[in-house]
């Protein structure tokens, strides 16, 4: 087994370019800010989607350039550092604004920059009718930034800044079409559900600080930690070991962030965003920062096996149940929506069995099927003017060739038909979790096969059969712009081949993606003996099953052979109407949480009114009568003697301007009389 | 004959013409007649320095400050008039009965 704590003991590389990774999408964002307005005004649309997209491809040409420069060190030097500049240092935290480059942020970058940049140029072809395309590039280019500092902050509170930056640009983007109310809703349900999970992050973050203090040295570091953190073996808090409790905390934040249960319930809802967003953000790099987090600091995790087991158990349930909800979704992003959720799941299932390569391999793959996915259900909701319902769409594999191509294509991939990338990095988990225990495998094999099914259910309704649009849409049907299609075509290819990064030993491979990220994350030894012939057979399984989902999916959808309204009334119609309202889970939140907030925040009302409002009323009257009695006083006394002084010194000028005549005559007779009476009295003796 | 004209016949004519002068300024309404009651002040003061010189202790001071004094009745005549002028022109009257808008 590779120790992954040798990486604080390596040279370490240091290099200024990467700090430019995330600036770049920061500086695009600040111009499109700042001047976005002028330049639509003068340049049309092109100028800001130039900006965003020259942006976006600048970051990604640099982290070619990083990923290259980090092949050529040795396997276990590779780790880049960027320290930008002094952040905190109070007591015993001491952290620096710092980016480091690894083979984990390679991967995270890889996908970022390249799946993004592809999405910014599909988003011109995408938003060709917005107004306001300056705030919409400007929102994409933040978010690059934000998440790209999510996966190269060096410490976790830079990563804590790109975590929240991250969920600030979701909201924004999100609710991008606020003027429409339910938008701005989502975006704000959203941003709340994934507050309540930050909290957790932020509990874990601290607690991590705490003990860590506390057993001798603190850091915040990531490559500090891995040497620090075996000081917390045998601390207990409550009576619970320290580092459960922190890693539950952390993956509390995971669960906010990568929409698991029992925080799932924003991401079916963000699909209220433009779709280049659902792709970039609620599918491709987003949602999966849950999963890097706890690939980041997997040697934290690793020591918490008690930890490990919630995850695999939650990410098992979430996998299934939102496969389940995906079948009777009608929205076509809905469905996508859940089946993100689904394979979120699937992650954290690997993540659970310490198998975190293979977690990060499905994050791979899955960004390039899934982005495809979704812009390509972009690309139709465009064509059909904003038609999301697949009830009325079908047949449309005639009218945009290529949109059903690359759709079938990355639908292929996720239902993990042999060769393509979902095959592979699925069954990389589905083998680990058999490792673990075949309960988990059975999850995951059975939500495989829902999985193949509600996609194929989603391509037969969308792309055969008659067109069910109306006679205008129908008129108006056209393949999308080359901006929409050519990115559509990159990650269709991307979807077919990715996989081969990754191909297991069993099927002749090396593993070469796991190879590569092993000085990060290292790997889990797993006890026992296991035959090839098993790994085998558990492969043709799943093929299988996915293989029967298809089937199923065009006996019912295409043939017609079982009509999908009887097999709704299966069990009295129940089965299909929980699928259908998503397990009352947000009737079940808004039964119990939000019902409970509200009437708690009722009785705060009710207390606040009468009894703090009494209080503050009370002393405001005590207050005023003091006022009264003071306000008199002043009037009276401190007044009255003002006054009287003026009255007094008005009433002796009354007496004294008298003398003053104005005639002239006057003042000399006086003048003389005066002169006299001086002379008189000078001389008396 | 000389020896008949002492000092106190100055002294006279001095007083004599000092209360005519007052007389003057303390009975005229004219601000001309005032000025010129003032001129014959002045020039009471006049005789009686001369007189004083010529009689008294000696010595050239009071010729001297006679010169001051009708110097200095010169320049109150010119100022005096040039401010009876400004009122004549303010007001089209020169009598000091009316001017009375400094009157507390």
């Amino acid at each position: 087994m590779v120790d992954p704590h040798h990486v604080a003991d390596v040279a370490v590389h240091s290099s200024q370019l990467l700090r430019w990774i995330p600036l770049i999408p920061l500086l695009g964002a600040a111009v499109n800010f700042l001047l976005g307005t002028r330049i639509q005004a003068r340049a049309g649309r092109g100028g800001v989607a130039a900006v965003a997209i020259a942006s976006s491809l600048a970051s990604f040409v640099l982290v070619v350039i990083s990923f290259f420069s980090l092949l050529a060190f040795d396997e276990h030097s590779r780790l880049v550092i960027d320290t930008v500049a002094p952040w905190v240092h109070i007591g015993s935290l001491n952290v620096d604004i710092g980016f480091q480059f690894d083979p984990l942020s390679a991967v995270m970058t890889l996908v970022i920059t390249g799946i993004g940049s592809l999405i910014h140029i599909y988003s011109y072809g995408y938003m060709d009718e917005e107004p306001a395309a300056w705030r919409f590039f400007a929102l994409l280019n933040l978010f690059m930034f934000a998440m790209l500092t999510l996966v190269l902050g060096d410490s976790l509170l830079l990563m804590f800044v790109g975590w929240e930056g991250v969920g600030l640009c979701s909201w924004a983007l999100i609710g991008f079409w606020h003027q429409d109310h339910v938008n701005a809703t989502a975006g704000n349900k959203a941003f709340i559900v994934n507050r309540i999970g930050d909290f957790g992050f932020l509990l874990g973050v601290f607690l991590l600080f705490w003990s860590l203090d506390s057993a001798g040295q603190a850091s915040m570091v990531f490559r500090e930690l891995p040497a620090l953190v075996g000081g917390l073996e045998g601390m207990a808090l409550w009576g619970v070991p320290v580092v459960t409790l922190i890693t539950l905390f952390l993956f509390v934040g995971a669960t906010g962030k990568s929409a698991q249960i029992p925080l799932f319930v924003w991401l079916p809802d963000a699909m209220a965003g433009p779709t280049p967003v659902s792709a970039l953000i609620h599918a491709a790099t987003m949602v999966t920062a849950g999963v890097y987090m706890i690939g980041r600091l997997s040697f934290l995790f690793a020591m918490a096996p008690a930890t490990l087991e919630v995850i695999a158990i939650i990410a098992a349930a979430t996998a299934f149940f939102a496969a389940t909800i995906g079948i009777a979704q009608n929205d076509i992003k809905k469905v996508l929506a859940y089946s993100t959720v689904s394979q979120l799941g699937y992650m954290f299932i690997a993540m659970g069995v310490g198998a975190w390569s293979a977690g990060i391999f499905h994050l791979v793959t899955h960004a390039f099927f899934k982005a495809c996915l979704f812009l390509g259900a972009g690309s139709v909701i465009h064509a059909m003017h904003h038609e999301q319902d697949m009830r009325k769409m079908g047949g449309l594999r005639h009218y945009m060739p290529r949109t059903f191509w690359t759709f079938l294509i990355a639908a292929v991939a996720i239902a993990g038909v042999p060769g393509t990338a979902g095959f592979f990095s699925k069954d990389e988990i589905l083998w680990n979790a058999y490792l673990h225990s075949p309960a988990l495998w059975a999850m995951g094999f059975l939500s495989a096969g829902i999985t193949a099914f509600y996609m194929f259910r989603l391509v037969f309704m969308t792309f055969y059969g008659e067109c069910r649009a109306d006679e205008h849409t129908r008129e108006h049907l056209h393949e999308s712009s080359g901006w929409m299609t050519w990115p559509l075509i990159i990650l269709a290819v991307g979807s077919l081949f990715a996989g081969f990064l990754g191909v297991p030993a069993a099927l002749g491979g090396s593993n070469a993606f796991a190879h590569f990220l092993e000085p990060v994350v290292g790997h889990m030894e797993h006890t026992g003996h296991h035959s090839l012939a098993l790994e085998y057979g558990l492969m043709a399984a799943s093929v299988g099953i996915a293989g029967l989902g298809i089937l199923l999916a065009w006996l019912i959808y295409v043939k017609k052979v079982f009509s999908a309204e009887s097999l709704a009334r299966i069990g009295g119609g129940w089965p299909h109407r929980v699928f259908l309202n998503k397990y009352y889970v947000d009737e079940l939140y808004g039964a119990t949480v939000l019902r409970g907030t509200m009437g708690l925040s009722t009785l705060f009302a009710w207390f606040d009114r009468t009894v703090v409002d009494g209080v503050v009323n009370g002393s405001a009257r005590v207050t005023r009568i003091g006022a009264t009695l003071s306000g008199a006083f002043d009037f009276r006394v401190v007044d009255g003697l003002v006054n009287l002084t003026a009255d007094a010194i008005h009433a002796f000028g009354g007496v004294v301007r008298r003398v003053q005549t104005g005639s002239l005559n006057t003042y000399l007779y006086v003048i003389v009389v005066v002169v006299a009476a001086v002379l008189f009295a000078g001389t008396w003796k | 004959m000389p020896e008949a004209l002492g000092l106190q016949h100055f002294l006279l004519v001095g007083a004599a013409l000092f209360c005519m002068g007052l007389y003057c300024v303390l009975t005229r309404r004219n601000a001309i007649g005032i000025l010129m009651g003032v001129e014959l002040v002045l020039n009471a003061a006049n005789v009686n320095y001369i007189a004083f010189s010529r009689y008294g202790v000696g010595g050239v001071d009071g010729q001297v400050f006679s010169i001051f004094v009708i110097m200095l009745a010169a320049a109150e005549a010119a100022i005096g008039l040039a401010i009876v002028l400004g009122i004549y022109r303010r007001s089209g009257s020169i009598d000091v009965s009316q001017m009375t808008s400094l009157r507390g």
